[in-house]
């Protein structure tokens, strides 16, 4: 017993142990379900496991939070996702009539993915992430977290670290939740500034003419300018390499400015300098011209081209999108998929993250005390992660979900009365 | 449109002429939300023709919506279109209560047409939403707030106290007149009014409404995108319920082989001049409405197979696409009939994906993308020598008795029976698949003088599908003027 043990997340039974022992099935169950009791936004949810050697089963459904955790650790998958609910339970699918079978309901959701940011940063690229990189997560999450409150009105937002390099929103209200796909694909376009893929270094189409910014990109704007400085000039250092300074010339809508950058380039070794450049030329063109404006316009929108959030925006628009449960394992990674405070977002660093080998070493050494002081009290498996570094995270998916079922209590006594 | 209880007194007065007891009360103006059926007697021959009439402006929107028309363009092409089979105008006419009616009818009667499959619904109310658009673009100002004042929509008028707490905001997504002055007067006179972003989605995805707490503040002049969005979704409700309810008219005989062959003339895409559009026009060209007759008639059978595939499944695999269109092509369909003929036949698949997935790939095939090259269409030795995802020649691909009752099914029609099928099977056992589809070509055409042995012309035998159609329509042309000569 001397020797620690060596928990390689890829071990099968180290996730089975991380599932029998920590996964927080009871808060995820009142998460979705928003009540005590099972509902139809539980039993009716689809569930997808994606098991070792890429064996992927899609449309399970369970009664209750214990049928859930007794079919995962039964199959003791990697990883698994949740769907929306369906008009009948997705384990019956194939005994409902053709057509019958849709989905009604699901948590509108956002996938923010560094992948997407590969064009603008310059300290990793692909899966790698850094805490460098993080900084325009936290920026996304900062300008979606606002948009979503303030303009749509939804306050029921559950942030989930994607235990690598991105980010997932899961929007619980009603309403979020019974948008259809045509609604949800207009949030998407209402957030999309910057199309990800093969337009992405198009300028942004975010005014009419040169005509000040709407009121709401003038928010974001003001948000995201010092992220710009911070993060594009100082830290990722931009516009210094080849790229980098090419794309951002391709912004500027002035022949003339242009060639004067590119004449200088060889002068200016720092982003700062290139910008603060081109700042100067802008100034420098006679106030109350129509050039003047189009290049100030400009100037405004290269800054929130380089740091708004880039959205995957398939995920969001298709209520059966599937999408990894919150607690997961990474497969890559083997970090828990915690959630993430938007209030402090700053603070939120992915290494620090728990890893599940860190939490069964944790529980190891607790058995180890618990033993020493007492003889097997084995009943109390279940809550485990109390005494964990996965408890904060736990606590705030149950308060979260302790919001939601407040709602729930809420509507119920009003339908209720107005029944009386 | 009513007040509640107007409908109970139509109702009273249902057997007293309609016109003297409510005037114009009963359709105060020209557009119409269809929210109360219509309490009157029609004869069953009214139903029918009132409805089939409706039809040829709904499949006209169809077609101009398959073709990818302009919104002017439609838009004449429509107003055209209802001008002629159910004519509508403003208050300026005088049988207006009369044309009304029969809007009022036909709406009604193609309801219970179409509501029974997903399908039909989502296709109905398109058309129907896109009528809409046009007869509202149409009606004058005045007629429209008439209209708009009749009908509760639901909006909350935005106090003036709330247009300035939120001036800068609604202000900077309001972006009438190019001058700024001009602009900014009109913001001061603009009325805006507050509704659930979810009504406004149109409006929300393209920003251009003001939006705080999941209310969307939309001024007067995007106010046309609210009814519409009322239009579509309370159409759909509708339609859902009447579906619903369609059951309990089985007891109405009379009805039901009406309604079922006005939906199937939907299915089938309904030309807006359906009389006359089985034959090439004048000019020789083949428009998309006319691809089913001519499948039916002159098409091998490895095409026909892929057309009732299409049919069946309203999809077609890549490359049962590609085999059939560039056939469809070499045939003589143009590009915008070619993209109005995969539009209409992949049914199920919505605009988008249609225009992201597919429409593409049509021009593609027709050398307007890509390395614009001019694909030939595939020969039968192409054919009949498939690629592993290729769908091949039937008369080799087929198991025996598929290809028995194939071409049973497929050609019983014009001409062939059961008894010449030992021949054509014997051919095909013998591996001489060119010889079988000649024999069927042959049979089938027995009824234009071709003689065995005669083939396409000159005792030539099929070697390209395209020669196999191209002569089929050939010779039922040179039929039809011989018809004409002996008239």
């Amino acid at each position: 017993m001397s020797i620690e043990a060596d928990y390689d997340h890829s071990l099968p039974e180290v996730m089975l142990t991380y599932y029998r022992r920590l996964y927080p099935f009871k808060s995820v169950f009142t998460w979705l379900n928003h009540d005590h009791t099972p509902t139809r936004r539980f039993t009716h949810r689809e569930w997808a496991f994606t098991l070792a050697g890429d064996v992927y089963l899609r449309y399970n459904s369970f009664a209750t939070a214990e049928d859930l955790k007794k079919k995962v650790c039964q199959l003791n998958p990697t990883r698994f996702e949740i769907g929306p609910v369906y008009s009948a339970r997705p384990g019956d699918r194939k005994t409902v009539r053709a057509g019958v079978f849709q989905p009604l309901q699901r948590e509108l959701v956002f996938d923010i993915d560094m992948t997407d940011y590969d064009p603008i940063r310059t300290c990793c690229s692909d899966a790698g992430i850094c805490k460098r990189c993080w900084a325009f997560i936290t920026a996304a999450v900062r300008v979606i977290d606002h948009a979503v409150r303030s303009q749509f009105g939804y306050e029921h937002l559950l942030w989930v670290y994607s235990g690598r390099r991105g980010i997932h929103l899961w929007i619980s209200d009603r309403e979020a939740m019974d948008l259809t796909d045509q609604e949800r694909k207009a949030i998407v376009g209402w957030m999309t500034l910057i199309n990800s893929g093969r337009e992405s270094s198009q300028r942004l189409n975010v005014r009419v003419g040169s005509r000040p910014l709407p009121a709401h990109l003038q928010e974001v704007y003001e948000t995201l300018s010092p992220t710009f400085v911070d993060l594009i000039l100082r830290d990722q250092d931009l516009f210094a390499t080849e790229d980098g300074f090419k794309s951002f010339l391709e912004h500027i809508p002035d022949e003339e400015i242009v060639k004067k950058l590119r004449g200088e380039r060889e002068l200016m070794s720092s982003s700062k300098q290139i910008w603060d450049s081109f700042t100067e030329k802008v100034k420098g063109v006679a106030a109350g011209t129509s050039r003047r404006n189009v290049l100030s316009a400009a100037w405004h929108d290269i800054q929130i081209y380089y740091t708004y959030p880039r959205l995957d925006a398939e995920v969001s628009k298709h209520r059966n999108h599937l999408l990894k449960a919150p607690f997961c394992i990474h497969p890559k990674t083997g970090r828990v998929c915690v959630p993430v405070d938007p209030e402090r977002i700053e603070d939120f660093d992915p290494e620090e993250v728990p890893t599940v080998a860190q939490l069964l070493h944790e529980l190891d050494s607790l058995s180890k005390a618990a033993t020493a002081i007492e003889d097997g009290d084995s009943s109390g498996h279940h809550s485990d992660w109390e005494k964990t570094s996965l408890k904060p995270y736990v606590d705030m998916l149950n308060q979260h979900a302790s919001r939601l079922m407040e709602k729930t209590r809420l509507e119920k006594r009003a339908t209720g009365s107005m029944a009386w | 449109m009513y007040k509640s209880g107007q409908r109970q007194h139509a109702y009273d007065n249902k057997d007293i002429s309609l016109v003297e007891n409510n005037g114009l009360l009963r359709y105060p103006s020209a557009l119409n939300f269809y929210d109360r059926p219509p309490q009157f007697d029609v004869t069953v021959e009214e139903f029918e023709t009132t409805a089939m009439d409706r039809l040829r402006v709904l499949a006209e929107i169809e077609s101009s919506l398959a073709r990818n028309r302009t919104w002017e363009e439609l838009k004449t092409a429509t107003y055209n279109q209802y001008m002629k089979y159910v004519p509508l105008h403003t208050n300026t006419y005088d049988d207006t209560e009369e044309e009304r009616r029969k809007d009022h009818l036909g709406h009604y009667v193609l309801r219970l047409a179409f509501c029974r499959s997903e399908d039909l619904r989502r296709r109905f109310v398109k058309a129907e939403l896109t009528l809409f658009r046009v007869r509202y673009e149409e009606t004058e100002a005045m007629d429209r707030e008439h209209f708009l004042s009749s009908r509760d929509f639901n909006w909350i008028p935005v106090t003036k106290e709330e247009k300035v707490q939120y001036n800068h905001g609604l202000y900077s997504m309001y972006h009438a007149f190019r001058h700024e002055q001009d602009r900014a007067d009109a913001f001061e006179k603009e009325k805006f009014y507050k509704v659930k972003w979810t009504r406004v989605p149109d409006l929300v995805e393209k920003r251009k409404v003001f939006l705080k707490g999941g209310w969307a503040y939309v001024p007067g002049r995007e106010q046309s995108s609210i009814v519409f969005k009322e239009f579509e979704v309370e159409l759909e409700r509708a339609l859902e319920t009447t579906a619903r309810l369609i059951p309990r008219l089985d007891e109405d005989s009379r009805l039901i082989p009406v309604l079922d062959n006005l939906s199937q003339g939907f299915v089938a895409g309904v030309a807006s001049e359906w009389t006359n559009a089985t034959e090439p026009g004048s000019s020789g060209e083949i428009r998309a409405e006319m691809v089913d007759d001519l499948a039916k008639k002159h098409f091998p059978m490895c095409m026909r197979s892929l057309h009732e595939n299409l049919r069946r499944d309203n999809h077609l695999k890549h490359f049962g696409r590609l085999q059939y269109g560039l056939f469809l092509k070499v045939l003589g369909l143009s590009v915008e009939e070619a993209i109005a003929f995969w539009r209409k036949s992949f049914s199920r698949v919505t605009d988008d994906k249609f225009n992201k997935e597919y429409r593409y790939n049509i021009r593609h095939s027709y050398g307007l993308e890509g390395k614009r090259a001019n694909y030939p269409a595939k020969s039968c030795l192409q054919i009949l020598t498939p690629g592993p995802s290729d769908v091949g020649c039937p008369y080799r691909h087929f198991s025996s008795e598929n290809l028995q009752t194939a071409l049973l099914s497929m050609y019983s029609q014009q001409g062939l029976k059961s008894a010449d099928l030992p021949e054509i099977m014997a051919t095909v056992d013998a591996g001489h698949y060119h010889v079988a589809c000649t024999r069927v070509f042959e049979m089938t055409h027995a009824p234009h003088g071709v003689a065995k042995g005669e083939g396409i012309g000159g005792g030539e035998s099929v070697t390209h599908p395209n020669q196999y159609a191209a002569r089929s329509m050939e010779l039922a042309k040179v039929k039809n003027e011989d018809d004409k000569m002996v008239e």
